[in-house]
């Protein structure tokens, strides 16, 4: 046993090391990354070089669990809707070797465009979901999903928010254990529906052994606040406290009074705990980070046995994460005051880095758009996004991986010209692909920039699926190769640039316009890196 | 015995540095210690902060109340003041002085220092000259962390020299030295 000071990505990243993992599938995503590149760093002999995106990553992972091993697939929230559709089908294949599949949720949208709470897709797709409330249970509860996963062969969802991600604390950590050996399944995995039919049942009948290991489950604890004992004769005015994840931290942090605590980590809901406590309390207050999901099973659970509290009565914020602050209002918890907000402050939002090709990129696509004023710039996601921010303003859009492209094509479907579309290289890999093979095979008239800075730059600077490749690719998927440019985004370029931008605008058909310089960040942290190998020399 | 201190500054100022300091320090001396950062997209230049909290006890939330901060600890004085309402009413403010000017609609400089000076508790200098001075331009974070050790006083400034020399010794003893001199010469100026 030792103690080790980390993230609660890392801690989710060891408890995964020391369960016997075989292999990590990801594609990089805010406030998830930090679990691939650490056991990236931490454990040559696991599988864990970066996906094209969510989809791959989860059907790769599958099929190491088809052959025996233990997988785990991490994602931010709305990576689950890229993978969707093989993560509701693994619960139906049912798994081999365990198969974990890490979902990080971002209340408040720190670095996410919504706040969809991935504790429906596991509800979708009827699978068990472990909830860490701290670092501890974070890397405790990984070789718990793990053997729950391989006891009822289903996926489990570890589900996480960005305040536990990106939070660091002490971690006993213990002894890791052997991967799996290879043992591939035997019984079919074809969906086909006479196949599918009965698999599907197959899970339906296992729904009552999820729900006991919630009701036996450690992780699902009760806590009877102020020294008092567990008591089904106590007062009907005692407060009940339904608190999930991290809002246990928050109950405990600033509760001054009695109450009696239901922690919930581990998911179904334990019916019987929720109504063993219901039934002692005089109202129920739910305290979960993200959507009322909790809120709304408990009301369905104890019917009118206790009236409950929580988001849907306004009792805490309907949208943001929840804050001591926040618990503490709806607690009726003392409240010490601050100090008044300062006079002399402005808001500072995020931008690009001076020096950024992305900045080049722009500056020339607004040069050229004065000359077209009913154009209109789709975006799409990563640092480039912040081009949508003054001194820029150029983009109308930025909704999901790879919108830019098709968005692009259905309003010059409808006539909109010009119909400019502005990606990340990574971004254009992990679901543009897709939507340029649409806009050739329609001949649509659009103009496409793939903004290659040759790195995932917004999450840190992992490696880019297809660098090297986007000439390839595009000339692959039938743009003709006379309208595939490349440019470099340097002011003393913008001449060309421009010049460039507007021939493509003009040509009427699909054009991709590739300017291409490493982000500034990764370029320095290249030159670092070979500074450091010299010196090593 | 606990102390919640907030650690913030501009996306890129080294305040990660700071915190993974008194993180050091705090574990070696078998503090609890909880770190709640910032990672992502606000990194690019934006406002960043990060809760540190430390106590002899057991802590449970990852975030600081609001009056609840003991310190704030900023490498820039506009950021300084974003956490006014998570401060305690005797709270201690220690920041840089040198504005990063990268919005449009800054505060006149004027006024940011007559605010900073109405508050009780505040100890302002310019740790880009303590950096220089101590001949390491790029260590103003140290300095920082220097001016700030009386505050922190959880862990003693000693035991800070130690993380850093922990923290940054597999860089070489040359990085060590100068951090730990432009460390000590914060300390010297916060005296001042």
């Amino acid at each position: 046993m030792e103690k080790r000071l980390l993230l609660g990505d890392e801690a989710v990243a060891l408890g995964a090391i020391h369960a016997g993992l075989s292999g990590v599938y990801a594609y990089p995503g805010t406030p998830s990354t930090e679990i691939t590149e650490f056991i990236q760093a931490n454990a040559k002999h696991i599988r864990s070089r970066w996906c094209t995106n969510e989809k791959t990553a989860m059907e790769a992972a599958l099929g190491m669990s088809y052959a025996g091993k233990r997988a785990l697939v991490c994602m931010k929230h709305v990576g689950m809707n890229v993978c969707a559709d093989a993560f509701v089908n693994s619960a139906i294949t049912g798994v081999k070797g365990g198969l974990v599949v890490l979902a990080a949720d971002d209340p408040s949208m720190h670095s996410s465009q919504n706040e969809q709470d991935s504790r429906f897709y596991a509800k979708f797709a009827m699978i068990p979901v472990f909830e860490p409330g701290n670092q501890q249970e974070a890397y405790d509860m990984m070789a718990d999903a793990f053997a729950l996963s391989e006891s009822l062969k289903v996926p489990v969802m570890l589900r996480i928010v960005t305040r536990l991600a990106h939070s660091r604390a002490a971690v006993t950590v213990g002894d890791g254990r052997a991967q799996n050996a290879l043992s591939p399944a035997q019984e079919s995995w074809v969906l086909l529906p006479g196949i599918a039919r009965r698999k599907y049942l197959e899970l339906i009948c296992k729904q009552p052994a999820m729900q006991q290991a919630s009701e036996e489950s450690a992780y699902n604890k009760c806590v009877s606040l102020a020294g008092r004992p567990l008591d089904v004769t106590a007062p009907e005015s005692t407060l009940g406290i339904v608190a999930c994840g991290i809002g246990y931290n928050y109950v405990r942090e600033v509760l001054d009074g009695e109450a009696e605590i239901l922690k919930v980590s581990q998911y179904p809901l334990p019916e019987q705990k929720l109504l063993a406590l219901a039934r002692k309390c005089g109202s129920i207050l739910v305290v979960e980070d993200g959507q009322p999901v909790v809120e709304e099973g408990v009301r369905r659970i104890i019917g009118d046995i206790a009236p409950v509290r929580g988001k849907l009565t306004g009792d805490l914020p309907r949208t943001g994460e929840l804050d001591p602050d926040n618990v503490g209002k709806a607690l009726g918890a003392r409240q010490t005051p601050g100090l008044s907000p300062a006079r002399n402050l402005s808001a500072r939002p995020p931008q690009l880095c001076s020096g950024c090709g992305h900045r080049d990129v722009y500056a020339a696509l607004n040069k050229v758009a004065e000359e077209y004023p009913d154009h209109r710039i789709f975006g799409d996601i990563g640092c480039y996004t912040l081009g949508a921010l003054p001194p820029f303003k150029a983009l109308s859009s930025c909704v999901d991986m790879g919108a830019s492209i098709t968005m692009a094509k259905g309003a010059a479907d409808a006539g909109l010209f010009p119909a400019i579309a502005v990606i990340g290289d990574s971004t254009f890999t992990h679901s543009g692909m897709t939507g340029l093979l649409d806009a050739v095979n329609d001949k649509s008239n659009i103009t496409v920039v793939i903004s290659d800075n040759l790195t995932t730059a917004m999450t840190g600077g992992q490696d880019s699926a297809g660098t090297s490749k986007y000439e390839a690719i595009c000339i692959g998927l039938g743009v003709e190769p006379e309208h595939v440019r490349v440019v470099v985004p340097l002011p003393k370029n913008m001449d060309e640039i421009t010049r460039i931008i507007k021939e493509e605008i003009e040509y009427k058909g699909v054009s991709v316009i590739i300017p291409r310089r490493e982000c500034i960040q990764v370029a320095a942290r290249h030159a670092r890196e070979r500074k450091l190998q010299e010196e090593k020399k | 015995m606990k102390k919640d201190l907030i650690l913030c500054g501009v996306g890129g100022q080294g305040i990660l540095s700071i915190a993974t300091v008194i993180g050091e320090a705090a574990t070696a001396a078998g503090l609890c210690l909880k770190q709640a950062e910032v990672h992502g997209m606000s990194q690019r230049g934006g406002d960043v902060q990060s809760n540190l909290r430390l106590s002899t006890e057991p802590i449970w939330s990852d975030l600081i109340r609001k009056g609840g901060a003991d310190l704030v600890i900023s490498m820039e004085p506009m950021e300084s003041l974003r956490y006014l309402p998570y401060l305690s009413a005797d709270g201690v403010i220690v920041t840089g002085s040198t504005p990063l000017v990268n919005i449009p609609d800054y505060p006149a400089e004027e006024d940011l220092r007559a605010e900073l000076e109405s508050l009780p508790h505040v100890i302002v200098r310019d740790i880009d000259a303590i950096a220089r001075e101590a001949g390491n331009p790029r260590g103003a974070n140290m300095a920082l962390l220097g001016m700030a050790a009386q505050a922190i006083g959880i862990v003693s400034a000693e035991q800070l020299r130690t993380a850093i020399a922990t923290v940054f010794g597999r860089k070489g003893q040359a990085v060590v030295d100068a951090n730990i001199k432009a460390f000590d010469c914060g300390l010297e100026a916060a005296k001042r």
